[in-house]
């Protein structure tokens, strides 16, 4: 160590520079560590990967939906696209067969994105009401297309459509490596070079950060955040195909509320609301932390609702940390 | 309040203020739908012999109620460019204690227990989203699952029934031929129109979503204000809770659910901006009545509910298009 002036402030410095550029890994691990050493049964194999299972539907959601964050936008109507997704992908898989249903399914969620795109991309409307409005067109479609009725498929052992929510890839040693897994995380890593790896995702940044700047500078805004949106449409039609397969059924509401839960994990893992910066693992630890309170909660006897009651508290203190550390003070006023 | 001008004489000013209140009627695109609507349903065969019945009329207002009653405060929170999504659990939470305590307490203790919950959460995430910084869309995203959270841990997720008859009957009573319920509907909407256009408080409310630094250099105590408004939606949010309990002789764990949509939905429908600065009760009024005109004129030509879902999100949309036109400057970039 060379002679530092002060060198209390220098490793403090360190450790704030650390918790700002790392603030979110750090608590995951600290959290990890700690509900491993006090809760029984948290720290197996197995939990984890049932915890990853659990919210690997939400999770491939909150991927596509980050894109959109990111870009300066919101995507309300998430939710309302899950229910309208699983329930075509379910309800045509009889009619039509599970390949057929796959592919229509794609062709209208894209299209339900492809309206939120060109409302906000290029009409410039806000983009929360107008994905507020898409929920509830989405949700009403939906009980217009099944008629208010439950829809399931009939022959549930002998369709290859099981193999997206129940199927597994490794089976060896007690553990189960399971397709709904794989697909989360392998879009994860697509996503993540897709939007910290291309000229693209440079340009969503630059978009959420300041539109009007990067239309100075070349940028073609409109058209980008419109592929935000067929992006978080495309992550939608993933999560209704796992879904769909895994519980072989649906109800008409089953996405209801998803929307902010999703925004709930992108907040977590500390992904800004107003644009500009966050990323694809910030999201996904994001999502985990979410899945991980939930399984502790109940692994220690708690009722479900707890865990909002923790996501309320912490998703203020988390975000509450970031504005805080970014303003320098702690307090706004 | 007022601070009319002494210059203008008084007939003249109230003519002006009558022809004001005209031009903002007519300038909500909202009134014109509204008047669409009721043209609509009053001509068609399958609705034309009820719809404009009084008694369905009153229906109508009677409905409007719930949602409209919290509509009214998240107009003010809307003008000061906040917004609040947890009013649908608050008003659960609300509901389940006026119910759920009126055996320990009594009938009226028990419901301002309930109205207290709502102004304390209210004031609660107006503290939060002004000492942190933290935007209120996170705050009170945060507060719509904790605050849900928090009635399931009083209900156990139970629903509590009213065992006292004067509960329900009032609910279901009337004053000159009007639900009470709508009539306090009414009475709210009259007396936040007046705060909102002739008080002090109410022309902070423009300048505090105009413009915050501005407001708080011109000697505005934003914190203040905004504090009040958040902790008046709560109250409202909660009110609505205890009205629509009244109503039904019952609370359950899950009402007001998806509420914070349709609250919002009705705000912006009546030409409040999200951005701050801009809307009136006047026209949250229209888009109250007109997302409940719809859904009872759809009823009555029995089409399917689901219809109302897509129509309303349509016009959602069609609002902000309309909007966007006839405010659009031209030194903004077109991308």
């Amino acid at each position: 160590m060379h002679t530092s002036p002060t060198p209390t402030t220098h490793w403090r410095e360190r450790i704030a520079d650390l918790l700002r550029d790392r603030g979110i890994l750090v608590a995951f691990a600290l959290m990890m560590i700690i509900l491993g050493l006090t809760v029984d049964r948290f720290a197996t194999s197995e939990n984890i990967l049932a915890v990853i299972r659990q919210v690997s539907i939400l999770g491939t959601i909150a991927l596509g939906v980050t894109f959109v964050v990111i870009g300066g936008n919101l995507d309300l109507s998430v939710g309302s696209m899950l229910s309208l997704a699983t329930v075509l992908v379910v309800d045509l898989h009889d009619k039509i067969g599970p390949g057929p249903a796959i592919a229509v399914t794609l062709v209208v969620t894209l299209f339900a994105g492809a309206v939120n795109g060109t409302l906000v991309g290029f009409l410039r409307l806000n983009s929360l009401i107008v994905t507020l409005g898409m929920l509830s067109v989405l949700q009403g479609a939906t009980l217009l297309y099944s008629g208010g009725k439950n829809v399931d498929i009939a022959n549930q052992s002998d369709t290859w459509f099981s193999i997206f929510g129940r199927g597994r890839l490794i089976s060896a040693g007690g553990i189960d490596i399971n397709v709904p897994v794989v697909l989360f995380l392998g879009l994860a890593v697509l996503m993540g070079i897709l939007l910290h790896r291309t000229s693209f995702g440079r340009k969503v940044f630059a978009v959420g950060g300041n539109r009007v700047a990067s239309t100075f500078a070349g940028l073609r805004a409109s058209r980008i955040v419109f592929s935000t949106y067929l992006l978080s449409a495309f992550s939608v039609f993933v999560g209704a195909v796992i879904l769909g397969s895994r519980v072989m059924g649906s109800q008409n509401t089953v996405g209801q509320t998803w929307e902010l839960q999703v925004l709930a994990g992108i907040i977590l893992g500390g992904t800004s609301l107003l644009g500009g910066s966050g990323s694809i693992f910030k999201t996904v630890i994001g999502i985990l932390i979410f899945g991980f309170i939930n399984n502790a909660l109940l692994l220690l006897g708690f009722p479900f609702y707890a865990q909002w009651l923790v996501t309320w508290i912490v998703i203020i203190l988390v975000v509450w940390l970031d504005v805080a550390s970014k303003r320098g003070k702690l307090w706004a006023a | 309040m007022s601070q009319a001008t002494p210059t203008i004489p008084k007939a003249e000013a109230s003519n002006r203020g009558l022809r004001a209140a005209l031009r903002s009627f007519l300038a909500q695109p909202i009134w014109i739908f509204l008047l669409a609507e009721i043209l609509f349903f009053s001509l068609m065969p399958g609705s034309r012999d009820t719809f404009l019945s009084t008694g369905n009329l009153l229906n109508v207002l009677l409905q409007s109620t719930f949602i409209g009653v919290i509509a009214l405060g998240m107009t003010y929170v809307m003008i000061n460019g906040e917004i609040d999504l947890s009013v649908g659990a608050m008003m659960a939470l609300a509901a389940s204690l006026s119910v759920g305590l009126q055996s320990e307490l009594g009938l009226i203790p028990a419901a301002l227990v309930g109205l207290a919950s709502g102004v304390a959460l209210g004031f609660f995430n107006g503290v939060v989203t002004f000492k942190t910084g933290v935007d209120s869309f996170i705050v009170t995203l945060g507060a719509m699952l904790g605050i849900r959270g928090l009635v399931f841990v009083y209900t156990q997720q139970d629903s509590f029934y009213s065992m006292d008859f004067a509960y329900s009957d009032f609910g279901l009573s009337r004053i000159a031929g009007i639900p009470t319920l709508a009539l306090i509907f009414l009475a709210l909407a009259i007396i936040l129109h007046f705060v909102l256009t002739s008080t002090r408080h109410g022309r902070n409310a423009y300048a505090v979503g105009g413009n915050r630094d501005a407001a708080l250099n011109a000697g505005v105590r934003t914190g203040r204000h905004v504090l009040i408004n958040f902790a008046l939606l709560g109250g409202l949010a909660a009110l609505s809770g205890i009205l629509l309990s009244t109503q039904m002789g019952a609370s359950t764990p899950t009402m007001g659910n998806v509420y914070e949509l349709w609250v919002i939905t009705a705000v912006v429908l009546g030409g409040t901006k999200l951005t701050g600065g801009y809307g009136s009760i006047v026209g949250t009024v229209g888009g109250v009545l007109a997302i409940q005109i719809l859904r009872n004129g759809m009823n009555l030509l029995q089409v399917q509910a689901y219809w109302v879902q897509v129509i309303i999100g349509a016009m959602l949309i069609a609002v902000l298009l309309l909007d966007q036109r006839s405010s659009a400057s031209g030194d903004e970039v077109r991308a």
